[in-house]
């Protein structure tokens, strides 16, 4: 009963000071207050059992979910249920999409005291940016680079794909934007929007003596590496940490001179929020320290977007030790990409594939 | 048959008889409308997406092309994809068709009463187990070090590897088993049918047992095996959970290309068209080999 009243109590000075802070939200439908529906992956932090209850507890705010399994499914939703959610996590290569199409509202990052501990390069970058202005808030990320096992020599290049020591010890990502991405990188091109599609091809065909697997899975990886059937692999950062920690497989995971390919995950909130300020107070709580540390060591998570949040892991911790914030400076982020340039991919891919098979 | 014909067209009775094509149409009503829900209107969006530019989800303008069915001829290597799938098909067909065969008539021929039952439950436990299961095992059996290895170098310890997985072997090992279920009913089904009187007047006139197996037993149960040829050719052609999870880099076949273009790739209407156009091939093939399968079914 205390508790209750305490936490309505709460619920009623937020609504109050809200109110106070802006006329426009003297409008605000009432049914709608003190509520907000989050439209996410299931099972991507937000949901956490412990972290929406400790959210509750200290603002009064309740958070239901919506899931989406696809990003398209996630932009249908969007676009069909005006009014409905108010926060939306957007992975930074749809941004610009969804923002182009008018279905998101600008960021201020004054209203989130957390947003000053991100790292530059992902607070304000220009995926989340749509004609100057920000539209998404950065939350997670992570890389898709080299995995080598233990006790070989680091290589420096992406290059070592295609180096005859490695001769049938090497595994891909069967995935046409990353592949088509290293065969860029190793060209010399924008990874986002290569030129030269031959040239991409060619780099990509010289892997063909040393690959031995195209890996879909992280399980299919993780069995394939214990049983030693490949040495080098693409692999993501994330799924490095967890064959590390869960299944204790020697490896070590290198991002090279050409720099990684990495994926960024934000927060936004869509143009039709009934509740504009407790979304932002939500996102605020997940680029939290506290929140970021509890998921990360007790669940499991990728690299916080907030430079203070990894720090605030302790010095051992492998999410951290694999996230060097070095390889920020390198890495580049898929880009959204126009639906031919995205089939132009997919077959140059699908060409490589039937090159190794034949 | 005609006489009984006769007798139920006779107005016996004066009360109302339905007309023949109607309880026809009755009796049929359910399935096909069943199948027009279930199989002619997916295949017929799909069939419409195909020509369709881009997948229409979203709020995507609809525009009307032909170009997906160019695949073949703006993506050459497609063609030697599309070979990998025909021979991995024909592969496991020919295996499925002797080993099925060879099971059935060892089912038919030497057991009998409940023994039999109890082979065949047997035979068919295994097709109760997840395909995924299935293929997951195999990857322990046959790669390099895995069981295959461990039982070879228990008997010779310096024996090389055997391992072969990640190989189209491997691919074929994996679609015989799934499929060859099929090949032993269908055999099974034809054998059964054989009068046991006819092979006995065969070895009383002195036929030895491979003139008795491919002068009799084979013409006989012909529409067994061109049925479970049928049944395992099409969906192994089709097959792309085995080729990616045993072929590893060689486990390109027409089902990942298609696969992928719908999983990965977003594009549908490739995927479609080239689905269809695969489609087209088998129903090629088997308008080729239909006249000489049916003559050899009737000899």
């Amino acid at each position: 009963m205390l508790k209750l009243s305490r936490r309505r109590m709460l619920t009623l000075t937020g609504s109050g000071l809200v109110a106070l802070a802006g006329s426009r939200h003297l409008v605000r439908p009432a049914r709608a207050a003190g509520r907000i529906t989050v439209l996410n992956w299931q099972g991507y932090g937000t949901d956490e059992r412990w972290a929406v209850e400790a959210f509750t507890e200290a603002t009064g705010i309740e958070v239901v979910h919506d899931y989406f399994n696809s990003e398209a499914e996630m932009l249908t939703k969007l676009r069909t249920n005006p009014g409905v959610y108010d926060v939306v996590l957007i992975n930074s290569a749809r941004s610009q999409q969804a923002a182009g199409e008018g279905l998101l509202m600008p960021v201020d990052l004054a209203n989130y005291p957390n947003a000053e501990g991100l790292a530059p390069s992902l607070r304000e970058n220009e995926y989340l940016k749509t004609d100057g202005e920000l539209y998404g808030v950065a939350w997670v990320w992570g890389m898709n680079s080299l995995a080598i096992r233990d006790g070989m020599e680091a290589p420096t290049s992406y290059a070592a794909l295609a180096a005859p020591e490695f001769r049938n010890k090497v595994a891909l990502f069967d995935d046409a934007v990353t592949m088509v991405g290293l065969g860029a990188l190793l060209s010399g091109q924008d990874m986002n929007d290569p030129s030269d599609m031959a040239a991409v091809v060619e780099k990509l065909k010289e892997m063909k003596p040393n690959v031995r697997l195209l890996w879909s899975s992280e399980d299919q990886w993780n069995k394939a590496f214990s049983a030693g059937e490949f040495d080098l692999s693409i692999y993501w950062s994330g799924a490095a940490v967890r064959s590390q920690k869960t299944f204790d497989l020697p490896l070590q995971f290198v991002v090279p001179e050409e720099g990684a390919i990495g994926w960024l995950d934000s927060f936004s909130i869509p143009a039709t929020s009934q509740n504009p300020d407790e979304a932002a107070q939500f996102i605020d709580y997940m680029i939290d320290p506290g929140f970021y540390t509890k998921w990360a060591i007790e669940v499991g998570a990728p690299a916080s977007a907030n430079a203070a949040a990894m720090e605030a892991l302790p010095e051992d911790n492998l999410i951290r030790q694999i996230h060097d914030p070095e390889y920020l400076e390198t890495m580049t982020l898929m880009a959204p990409l126009p639906d031919d340039r995205r089939e132009t991919f997919n077959n140059a891919w699908q060409e490589v594939k039937a090159f190794y098979a034949s | 048959m005609p006489a009984e014909a006769g007798a139920a067209g006779a107005p016996a009775t004066t009360r109302f008889r339905p007309p023949p094509w109607l309880a026809t149409a009755a009796l049929l009503l359910p399935s096909y409308a069943w199948l027009t829900l279930a199989v002619l209107l997916p295949l017929g969006t799909m069939f419409a997406f195909s020509f369709l530019e881009a997948t229409p989800l979203g709020n995507r303008p609809v525009e009307w092309t032909l170009r997906h069915y160019r695949a073949f001829h703006d993506q050459p290597y497609l063609l030697g994809v599309a070979w990998t799938s025909l021979s991995i098909g024909l592969w496991t067909t020919a295996i499925c068709a002797v080993v099925g065969f060879a099971t059935a008539l060892a089912l038919v021929r030497a057991t009998a009463g409940r023994s039999r039952e109890t082979l065949l439950i047997l035979l068919l436990l295994p097709f109760w187990t997840n395909g995924l299961v299935r293929v997951f095992s195999w990857t322990m059996v046959i790669r390099g070090g895995g069981f295959l290895d461990v039982a070879a170098r228990s008997v010779w310890p310096d024996a090389p590897s055997l391992g072969f997985l990640y190989t189209q072997p491997a691919i074929v090992l994996g679609l015989v088993h799934g499929y060859l279920p099929y090949m032993v009913l269908t055999c099974y089904i034809a054998l059964l049918a054989i009068d046991d009187a006819v092979i006995e007047a065969a070895m009383s006139l002195g036929a030895r047992w491979p003139t008795i197996l491919f002068r009799i037993l084979v013409p006989l149960a012909m529409p067994g095996l061109v049925t479970g040829a049928i049944l395992i050719f099409v969906p192994v052609i089709g097959a792309f959970m085995e080729p990616r999870i045993l072929g590893g880099r060689v486990g390109v076949t027409m089902g990942t290309v298609i696969e992928d273009q719908f999983t990965q790739a977003f594009n549908w209407p490739l995927g479609s068209a080239l689905a269809f156009t695969m489609l087209a091939v088998v129903l090629g093939v088997f308008a080729t080999f239909s006249g000489v399968l049916r003559r050899t079914a009737q000899a």
